[in-house]
């Protein structure tokens, strides 16, 4: 590079046009970080200590019963929410796909819920949960008396309650996503499955699907990193309850950051969240840029 | 191998009427060329035949059978679409396998034809290779083989060589005649490109808005095209037409324009051409430069423009109306802009149309 | 038209079937889910025009008698938040006072960053970029502690310039990645012609880049409106009381009342938090979808 031609001037301008980057990702990403990982090494617990207390932070966090049931949400979540999104979402992208009438109308409809706080999501969800006044009521009042809504009110299926309004609030942009992937597929390719007598259903199974392997990897990546920022929509929802049965990693870390006054015990657990979504991230990313530079390659 | 009919067939596409009791008979182990400008229904006529657009009315027949309401995939037809369309994940091997795998032949049954069709088309080391790591003419031989796997009875070519630069096209222009020529199978092959047409073709349909204007060998369209339309579409630089009248007198006749005059008396047929308005053409080969004599004519012209070719020339003249006429000369012609120079023309090799009607006289 | 003697139809009729049952599968697929998503906005809607012995009389799915739209006013001014009882336009007003700079702030910096990093190529430049990528996947729990230390070390923890600031700095990662991405689209020739012509850094940015990055900049624009709006657990951590925004003061409104849940006010109160990025939405609704899609497929 000419760096030496550059003037001085536009050095000048374009080192403090880039100052905010530099302070950002210096101080607050890399800063903060790396304090954070000090802080779960120590015994602080209102104020920060600077002293040394190995994994003790750690080994205590795994004694916590709300962290475990935190971690196990966060796994129930990971099948339920991820799955079930990427599931339907795919559903969704395909079926539109097929030409139908009123295409735009169904995707505004799919799409609204991202909208949406999650606040909004939560408060709606808490009030269809309601086993009184809400859609098990009604239910019941149409005459199907054995239909059960009360998740929220259970220990048992609270998660699964949060994960259900999780659902409908996501499948609209993995749905956005995987169409415009399926668009990006050429249609010659169906006239050329017709002509070999392949069916519909097989196409979209045998060829299309293994093409999109970008972009399921980018839905899944925006889903991870979601489903590991959950906070609003449980705090809002349940609260955590009844008792911590739908407590969530997030959450869990931020009521030990502020109500609780044990910053060591929050830090330990930001970064075991953070070993975990960089262990499995990592190959994902990795793997997608390749799959990504060789299917391009031909074209 | 199969002859493909094609009887009165309609097809209206959001409400236009693209093709009209449209008749076109193929024969057996021929390769016809639908050539024509775009949106002139060659595609839409493919496509039908492939049974990817729903006839209106009419029919089509492959070899024996009435295909009309066929899948296309029980029509025994093989296609290569301008983009290819193979699988992207899936190998070579597996691209051409893909239809026998769904129908369930019998993988004993499925590995002699794929081996095969890959001998035939050198693409035996190929097999486990990826489109992407293929070169475009190796590409182009792989949705061949998907054909040829098949055992298709007619190919179907929807403008293969478009999307690929000049040099390649040629290239691969080549390997498909040969292909036909070793094959020997039906083949129908699209294309707006006349060069395409001239080279592969053993007959070809000239299209325009729906209807197809001539039919016949390369030679004849080119040297007795039926009509102005399919006179002008062929032939790089295009014929150079003239209106006038064409006067019969004493068995000699004359065709008299505003800026020259040419004796068409060897030109077939000249005596019992009834019309007097008619419009000529000649093609600039068969037109012949004269050094400063005046020919016998009197044809002159000044010359406006030389685009050396190489092995040729294309001198451009003025005529004395201001209209333009294009003559290909040899290497040894001389001349320089701006002179004024006589021609005439090889007059058996001409193209008399009636002024009205447009058609070939 | 005949059938010529020799050839035999080898399927006899043409079939017209405009609603095979694949298609009406896929129709019934569509609607049902879109039912799915419509249901808990009816519900919103409709619970918050009722009156409160509707309420109680929990027919879920009734249109009310007469809709009650003194509901969403007593929401809007009367309705009492813990101890003030001036209803959540406070919240609204907190919310418009900092969306606004926060956005034009946010994605001024995200175009300026990407504008930098794409046409005026450092190494140090690159090295930055990459770090704010990953950034963009740490879980934001890992960074809140030590901003909320440095943000009382300033003395502004607990201002409104505390939240904007956290904006624009978890804003940062995706934006610049979006003008980044733009921007390297844009073909070089244009930014030599343009120093040729003796154009400098910011002359450059501010006449020809910036005005060039419009669409972007829209798409940019209604991330940034919808994601702050929406926003719940920072406004809560930074903004401190006098400034929470709209979802903070919702939450408080709904699940910290003492007393008598009035659920039609709480879900007047929902209706009119998500208002704004609803109506963006509805607007907007193109670039939502170039705006999902220029995101997620680059990651």
């Amino acid at each position: 590079m000419a760096r030496n031609a550059k003037p001085n001037r536009i050095n000048l301008a374009l080192h403090a046009a880039l100052l905010p980057l530099v302070i950002t990702t210096l101080l607050a990403y890399i800063g903060s970080v790396l304090w954070t990982i000090r802080i779960s090494f120590s015994t602080s617990k209102l104020l920060p200590k600077d002293d040394w207390a190995g994994l003790a932070q750690f080994e205590r966090l795994f004694e916590t019963d709300r962290w475990i049931v935190s971690l196990q949400n966060m796994g129930i979540l990971a099948i339920v929410y991820i799955g079930g999104v990427m599931v339907i979402g795919c559903l969704l992208a395909v079926f539109i796909d097929q030409q139908v009438k009123g295409e735009s109308w169904f995707r505004t409809i799919f799409l609204y819920p991202f909208a949406m706080s999650f606040v909004v999501t939560g408060l709606i969800w808490q009030w269809l949960f309601n086993p009184t006044l809400g859609l098990q009521n009604a239910m019941h009042s149409m005459g199907w008396t054995s239909f059960t809504l009360d998740w929220t009110v259970r220990p048992e299926t609270s998660i699964y309650a949060v994960g259900l309004a999780m659902v409908w609030q996501g499948c609209g942009t993995t749905m956005a996503i995987m169409l415009a992937a399926l668009r990006g597929v050429d249609d010659e390719q169906w006239k050329a499955a017709r002509l070999d007598g392949v069916s519909k259903p097989r196409y979209y199974w045998n060829i299309v699907l293994p093409q999109l392997g970008p972009a399921l990897a980018t839905a899944f990546v925006l889903l991870a990193v979601a489903l590991v920022r959950t906070f609003d929509i449980v705090a809002v929802m349940t609260s955590g309850g009844p008792g911590s049965s739908s407590e969530v990693p997030a959450k869990f870390i931020i009521d030990h950051l502020f109500g609780r006054n044990n910053i060591g015990l929050a830090s330990a657990a930001s970064v075991v969240m953070l070993i975990t979504v960089f262990t499995v991230l990592t190959p994902l990313l990795y793997w997608r840029s390749k799959v990504q530079s060789r299917l391009s390659a031909g074209h | 191998m199969a002859q493909v009919n094609v009887k009165d067939l309609d097809i209206v596409l959001g409400g236009n009427n693209i093709l009209k009791s449209m008749n076109l008979e193929v024969r057996d182990g021929e390769f016809l060329v639908l050539l024509g400008p775009s949106g002139c229904g060659k595609s839409t006529l493919l496509h039908s035949i492939a049974g990817f657009i729903d006839v209106t009315e009419g029919q089509i027949l492959i070899g024996d059978k009435d295909v009309t309401w066929a899948d296309p995939k029980d029509r025994d037809i093989g296609m290569v679409f301008q983009s290819y369309a193979l699988y992207p994940t899936m190998n070579v091997e597996r691209n051409m396998s893909f239809g026998l795998r769904v129908a369930r032949v019998p993988k004993a049954e499925i590995e002699s034809r794929v081996e095969r069709a890959a001998s035939m088309l050198h693409l035996t080391d190929l097999l486990k290779r990826r489109p992407s790591q293929l070169s475009g003419g190796q590409r182009q031989r792989v949705a061949i083989g998907r054909a040829l796997v098949r055992d298709a009875k007619v190919f179907l070519f929807d403008e293969p060589l478009s999307n690929l630069d000049a040099k390649l096209r040629s290239e691969l222009r080549r390997e498909l005649k040969q292909l036909h020529q070793q094959l020997e199978t039906t083949m129908i092959y699209v294309t707006h490109y006349q060069v395409e047409a001239m080279t592969l073709a053993t007959r070809i349909a000239v299209m325009k808005a729906g209807v197809i204007q001539q039919i016949g060998s390369p030679d004849e369209i080119y040297n007795y095209p039926t009509n102005l339309f399919v006179a002008g579409f062929l032939g790089a630089p295009t014929m150079n037409t003239f209106r006038g009248k064409l006067l019969q007198d004493n068995g000699q006749t004359t065709f008299v324009g505003p800026a020259f005059m040419a004796n068409l008396s060897s030109y077939p047929n000249a005596k019992n051409i009834q019309t007097s308005e008619v419009i000529v053409g000649f093609r600039p080969e068969n037109i012949n430069l004269t050094d400063g004599k005046t020919s016998t004519n009197g044809n002159s012209g000044r010359i406006s423009l030389i685009e050396p070719l190489g092995p040729q020339n294309i001198v451009w003249l003025t005529l004395t109306d201001g209209s333009t006429l294009s003559a290909v000369t040899d290497t040894q012609w001389h001349g320089k802009v701006g002179e004024t120079i006589s021609f005439d023309f090889d007059s058996a090799r001409a193209s008399v149309f009636d002024a009205k009607t447009e058609q070939r006289v | 038209m005949t059938t010529s003697a020799i050839a035999t139809p080898s399927v006899a009729k043409p079939r017209k079937q405009l609603l095979t049952p694949a298609r009406i599968g896929v129709y019934a697929f569509l609607l049902f889910t879109s039912a799915f998503f419509l249901l808990p906005l009816y519900v919103m809607l409709v619970t918050s025009l009722k009156s409160s012995d509707e309420v109680r009389a929990a027919v879920l799915f009734a249109w009310p008698a007469s809709p009650q739209f003194g509901n969403w006013v007593e929401a809007w001014s009367t309705a009492c938040i813990s101890l003030a009882c001036d209803g959540i336009r406070g919240g609204f007003w907190n919310s418009v006072r900092l969306v606004i700079p926060a956005t034009i702030l946010s994605v001024f910096l995200g175009a300026l960053n990407g504008y930098a990093l794409s046409f005026w190529r450092s190494k140090w430049g690159d090295v930055l970029f990459a770090i704010l990528m990953l950034g963009a996947f740490v879980p934001f729990q890992i960074m809140i502690y030590p901003l909320v230390a440095w943000f009382r070390l300033g003395g502004f923890y607990n201002t409104y310039w505390a939240i904007l600031l956290v904006h624009c700095i978890f804003g940062m990662p995706v934006l610049t990645l979006l003008f980044r991405n733009y921007f390297v689209s844009v073909p070089q020739e244009l930014f030599k012609a343009a120093r040729i012509d003796g154009g400098g850094f910011w002359r450059i940015f501010l006449q020809l880049m910036l005005p060039m990055a419009t669409p972007m900049i829209i798409v940019a624009t209604i991330l940034q409106i919808t994601g702050i709006w929406n926003d719940y657990l920072f406004g809560l951590i930074f903004a401190g009381k006098d400034n929470y925004p709209m979802t903070v003061q919702l939450n408080n409104l709904v699940n910290t009342t003492f007393g008598e849940r009035r659920y039609h006010i709480d879900m007047a109160a929902t209706i009119l938090t998500s208002l704004v990025p609803l109506l963006v939405y509805f607007f907007s609704g193109r670039w939502f979808v170039r705006g999902i899609a220029a995101g997620a497929v680059k990651g």
